[in-house]
This record gives C-alpha cells, structure tokens and sequence, in this order.
C-alpha cells in the first residue's frame, strides 16, 4: 500500500487514480499509524513552497516522513513534493525544506533567456543523467513529461538522475538511496509517467530494510 | 525542449460531445469520457472539456463525466464553460480538472481572475476570449460569441494577464469553422502583447494550418480544435509526425 501524505496541500484525486490504473492500493492519508504501516510514501504538493513547508511542519507530517525516509522505507516527492525534500528554498525569500536532498531550490527566471516563459509548463524529454535510474526501467530516454512550475532545485549533482532543456539543464528527478523526487507530474504524463509511478512500487528500501 | 501541443477540444451538452460551425448547429458527437480516452491514447497532450450545458441537472452529468474522465485519463485536463465565481473553479478542481478556463464569467466578475489566481495559482487559471473583427478592430465577444462587448480584445487579454491568468485561448470567431488556417494576423498581435502560453484556437482544417501555425508564430504554445478531430479528418498521431518532419518540437 501506497501512503499519499495530505497535509492540506492540492488535489490529490488524478494521483490517487493513477495508483488504480496501475492496479496499486494508494490511500490519501495524514494518519501516523497508516503511514507507517505504508510500504511506500508519495510526498505530493502544488502552490507556493513557504505555504507547503508551513503546512507539512505545522501537520507534523514533516516528522513522520523524515522518521520513515531514515529507516529507509521508498519516498517520492512529486512537483513541490520534490522541492520540499531539500535543503533550502529561494522563492520568495529564504524557507527551510526537509534537508533530506543536498541542493536548493531557485527561481527559473533569473537563469533562463528572458524570452522563455516561466512556470515551465508543457511537455519535455527527459536527458538521463548517470547509470539509468530503476524508476526508468521501463520507458527510454526522450520520452517527454508534464512540467508546471517556476522553480527548480540547483546545486543537486549527486541526486539528479534526469534533467530537461529549458535553456538551462533544469533538474527533473533525483534518487538517493530510499529518496526520491519528480519534479513533473507522472500522473498528469501519460504512458510515460505511469510507468515511472509503476517502477516506483516495484522498489524496495535500503538494503537490509523491508518494506 | 518543451514542445508544441496538440489540443482537442470537447463541447459537452447534457453528457455527450456536441460541436457547431461559427458556434450554430450543434452536433451530437460521442461520449466525452470514450473520447477523452481515445485522444489520451492516441497523442493529446492534454483535453480541454467546455461544459455547454445551461440547466442545473445537465450540470451534474457533467460533474460525473469529469470524475470518471478524471479517473481514466492521465494528460492535463482543463475546464471551461459556465465558470463564475471561484465556488466555480473549486466545483470542477474538485472533479479533477488540472486548469480551469474563464470566458464570458471574467467579463461579468472582472475580479474573478485575480481572486481565483491567488487561491489557486496563474497556472491554473486560462483566459478564454472569443475575439471578432469589427470596424478593424479585434473586439471580444461575450455568451458564445454571440455578443458584441464594445471591448477592444489585446487591452483586454493584457489586464487578464495582468490580474493572473496563466494561459491565453485566442478563439477567432472570425476563421472558426471556416477550415482554412489559424487566424495569424490575430494570434500575432497577442503573442506580441503576452507573455504567458498562448494557445490557438478556430479555423483548423487539415494538418498542413497546424505546421503554417507554429513554423509562421514560433511563440504561439498550442493548437487547438474540435471537430476535425472528432469527425477524424486529422489524427493527431499523423499531425505529430508532420511536425517531427518540419522540425517542430512534438511530444511522440
């Protein structure tokens, strides 16, 4: 069973779904006890990150997705799900993440050509970055994804498995061990994503850990 | 790079597809979730659902069909028709709609735009304009392009934008239905007063106006259309290699 963190942030219903087209049991869940009884966690979130952050910490929910990520049970972060994993936030001031991925997340308009259009929103191909990551197994470099947003984590070379062009390499998913992030939406990608979400419930956790 | 999408649009009408030509003489089409699933699958990059449907009972079909739209279908959804207030927009955010498209209610509730940006985000509010040639001025029509608001259209997209819509439809009532090309002069004159993704609409009638389309507005996002994808005249799979051929960034 898949737990999806509510902590009061987006809508939660096409990513629910998408777990149901790939035959996976997902509950949308802020319980403690339901979470750690989940072999899986998804880490979801739309909006402004220092709402989100606010909100996950405020919840208590930031506490019982760090506590699980150290015992090594599988997490994804998706869209600002996936920021929220890091150190550090630069939109719209300076917040804290959860620090469980080096890097910081940074505003796309002060990197890219000013003719670009920010939030990045469309459909991009993803360049694999290293060995090819498990959550890839089952779709081929190129393939695109669904993107919207307007900030994207830097300074992350040791978890960044993919990158998409948008005049500069943006990243598009990490993986450190048991953590993991897209910053796309596989639920909004087609074949493509529930693929990806597909690999994601066939990973086990750190080695030695079950889950 | 992020590529150009391709865009059906469905009209929904008590539960099932409808489209008419310079928005008269509907058409019953098909069921809306069969041909959401069919489009999912054969190359959209997202579905726009435009719910024309004026009574209270109609509008709850169109709920259900959203959800089970929603349920089965994993590209981008946006939502139009009937959007008036942000009980609108959290009505069909609800139902699993990803965007949610303001035409004729931005023009009754000038703050709607705003209010509902902040709620929910630019990213999520689309600004639809029905825009027509009167006097050599583009003028923005109101009801289903049906009446004349008297507003000249670039100032008024320009505000829109300015108050938080996160995407343009320019719909030329003009070449809607006419099948012969996009409406270039037009969709040039946004793109020059915009910043956000601009997505063309009316007038599509074969493949060849889609590749015109991009390869003449580099800066135009999408196209969109109806009915020569539901009568089958264009298959998108088709449309996407002609775009690869000419160089045009396509997703497949």
């Amino acid at each position: 069973m898949i737990a999806i963190i509510n902590y009061g942030v987006g809508n939660l219903f096409s990513l629910k779904s998408s777990f149901a087209a790939i035959g996976q049991e997902a509950v949308v869940t802020s319980d403690k006890e339901v979470i750690e009884k989940a072999e899986r966690i998804l880490l979801p979130g739309v909006g402004a990150f220092e709402d989100a952050a606010k909100k996950i910490k405020e919840s208590g929910m930031a506490d019982v997705v760090k506590e699980q990520a150290a015992k090594g049970k599988p997490l994804m972060g998706i869209c600002l799900g996936m920021q929220l994993l890091f150190e550090k936030s630069y939109e719209y001031g300076e917040h804290e993440g959860l620090g469980l991925l080096k890097g910081q997340i940074c505003p796309l308009a002060e990197d890219i050509r000013k003719d670009l259009k920010v939030p990045h929103m469309g459909w991009n191909g993803l360049d694999f970055k290293g060995e090819k990551h498990p959550l890839f197994q089952y779709i081929q470099e190129g393939d695109c994804v669904y993107f919207v947003h307007s900030c994207y984590a830097k300074n992350c070379e040791d978890s960044t498995i993919a990158t998409v062009e948008y005049d500069v390499d943006v990243t598009a998913a990490v993986a450190k061990e048991n953590v993991m992030g897209c910053q796309f939406h596989p639920e909004k990608s087609g074949e493509t994503g529930l693929a990806i979400l597909k690999s994601f419930c066939e990973m086990t956790g750190k080695e030695g850990v079950p889950c | 790079m992020i590529t150009k999408r391709i865009i059906p649009c469905l009209d929904v009408k008590n539960g099932r597809v409808v489209k008419g030509t310079n928005f008269e003489g509907l058409k019953d089409v098909s069921s809306p979730i069969e041909l959401a699933k069919y489009y999912s699958a054969n190359g959209a990059d997202e579905l726009v659902f435009y719910d024309i449907t004026a009574s209270a009972e109609g509008r709850e079909i169109f709920t259900d069909i959203l959800v089970e739209t929603a349920a089965n279908v994993f590209i981008p959804l946006t939502v139009g028709g009937g959007i008036d207030s942000v009980d609108d927009f959290d009505r069909v955010l609800k139902c699993g709609a990803d965007k949610v498209s303001v035409n004729s209610g931005a023009i009754r509730n000038p703050g709607l735009i705003e209010e509902a940006a902040k709620l929910y985000g630019d990213q999520c509010v689309v600004l639809s304009v029905d825009v027509k040639r009167v006097d050599g001025q583009f003028r923005v029509f109101a009801k289903g392009g049906r009446e004349d608001t008297g507003m000249e259209a670039i100032e008024w997209i320009k505000r829109c934008v300015g108050n938080g819509a996160g995407e343009v439809v320019v719909n030329s009532i003009d070449t809607d239905g006419v099948k012969k090309g996009f409406d270039l002069e037009m969709l040039q004159a946004v793109c020059d007063a915009v910043s956000v993704p601009v997505i063309a609409s009316g007038g599509a009638g074969c493949i060849e106006d889609f590749i015109t389309l991009f390869k003449a507005l580099p800066k135009v996002d999408a196209g969109l259309a109806a009915s020569i994808f539901h009568f089958g005249e264009v298959a998108i799979t088709d449309l996407k290699k002609e775009m690869k051929k000419n160089n045009i960034p396509s997703r497949i």
